[in-house]
């Protein structure tokens, strides 16, 4: 099971096997996460920017 | 295998969907995070291998710069730059259809307050004034009379973005408590929902309700020309039913959602998707 460290509080979270790029987490220490690919082909977590004023349809 | 280039930047629910129905049709999804990519603009050989691209980022601008590069490099993309460019803007969009004689609620610009004033002469209480590019419903408000429009549009004129210094100002009308949301996939309308609503912004998002909707013809006829003049392929198409004029398009969205159609119809849209993509790349 794949895992990464909370940029936040910096506990580790599991994630599922078949996380993806793109995928919004909420972690229990409060603060919503957007999982991003890294140079290494894995994943980290980044803090969710929050719906931007572009978002949409 | 057909190898479908997935551009996105938020993975929602639609995302899942078309990356599930790729799986049951056999087809090769490559997943474009944009977010975690970086695009060479020249030498193919930097070029990320697919043989067409679906753009489903949530974002306007991602969409749109990240279809310029993708193309930039010989991709074929749905839906092009053109489309997107022009289904963002909501002037844009109303003055192709306009040029091109679809039904469409009355509009008026104003690129100044005093100019926006002047505008609701030929236009009748309320009013409906617009950001250009948005969605969901977003910064939408009503003007019930010319004390409400001078307070928003004030505070349009104050908001730090030049783009909310042009009012983009649309006539209300008398929906029937709920508007139609067609979709058109290759040429063809094979879904569409109501949205219905107590509140006169209908969007999903904002607490609409959707369900199946009819087609009769003059729908479909009107959404294919409205796809031919975007130049789309696949669109979500807003329509509006005025008691006296009929069908009016409100909006055309270039990455359209439809978890909420999919549920309400039953419809497999995600997978109309799939297979009308497919189809591009085997012609």
């Amino acid at each position: 099971m794949p895992s990464a460290k909370c940029p936040i509080c910096g506990l580790n979270i599991e994630l599922p096997d078949d996380v993806l790029p793109g995928e919004i987490i909420e972690h229990e220490c409060g603060v919503v996460l957007e999982v991003v690919g890294d140079d290494n082909n894995g994943i980290t977590l980044k803090p969710l920017e929050g719906i931007s004023e572009d978002w949409g349809e | 295998m057909v190898t479908i280039g997935l551009i996105y930047d938020v993975l929602r629910w639609e995302e899942r969907a078309l990356i599930e129905s790729a799986k049951r049709e056999d087809v090769n999804i490559k997943l474009i995070h944009i977010p975690s990519t970086h695009i060479y603009i020249y030498g193919e050989e930097h070029n990320i291998s697919m043989d067409i691209g679906l753009q489903r980022c949530v974002s306007h601008q991602f969409a749109l710069e990240s279809t310029i590069a993708f193309e930039a490099l010989g991709n074929r993309i749905v839906n092009n730059s053109y489309s997107i460019a022009v289904s963002n803007d909501k002037l844009w969009t109303t003055a192709l259809l306009v040029k091109y004689n679809i039904p469409t609620p009355r509009i008026v610009i104003a690129f100044s307050q005093e100019q926006a004033y002047r505008a609701i002469e030929k236009l009748n209480y309320p009013v409906v004034i617009k950001p250009l590019n948005g969605s969901w419903g977003r910064l939408v408000s009503l003007a019930r009379d010319e004390e409400e429009l001078r307070t928003i549009i004030e505070h349009r004129t104050y908001m730090p973005s030049p783009i909310f210094k042009i009012h983009y100002i649309q006539e209300f009308v008398k929906k029937p408590g709920r508007d139609i949301r067609a979709f058109v996939v290759g040429g063809e309308v094979p879904v569409a929902i109501y949205r219905i609503s107590n509140h006169w912004i209908t969007n999903t998002a904002r607490g609409g309700k959707a369900v199946p909707a009819k087609i009769d013809p003059e729908l479909e006829e009107l959404v294919l020309r409205v796809a031919k003049i975007i130049k789309g392929e696949i669109l979500g198409i807003d329509v509006f039913e005025d008691p006296e004029r009929g069908y009016l398009i409100n909006e055309v969205n270039s990455v359209t959602e439809f978890r909420n159609t999919v549920a309400a119809t039953g419809y497999d849209l995600p997978r109309k998707i799939i297979s009308y993509l497919v189809n591009l790349v085997k012609r």
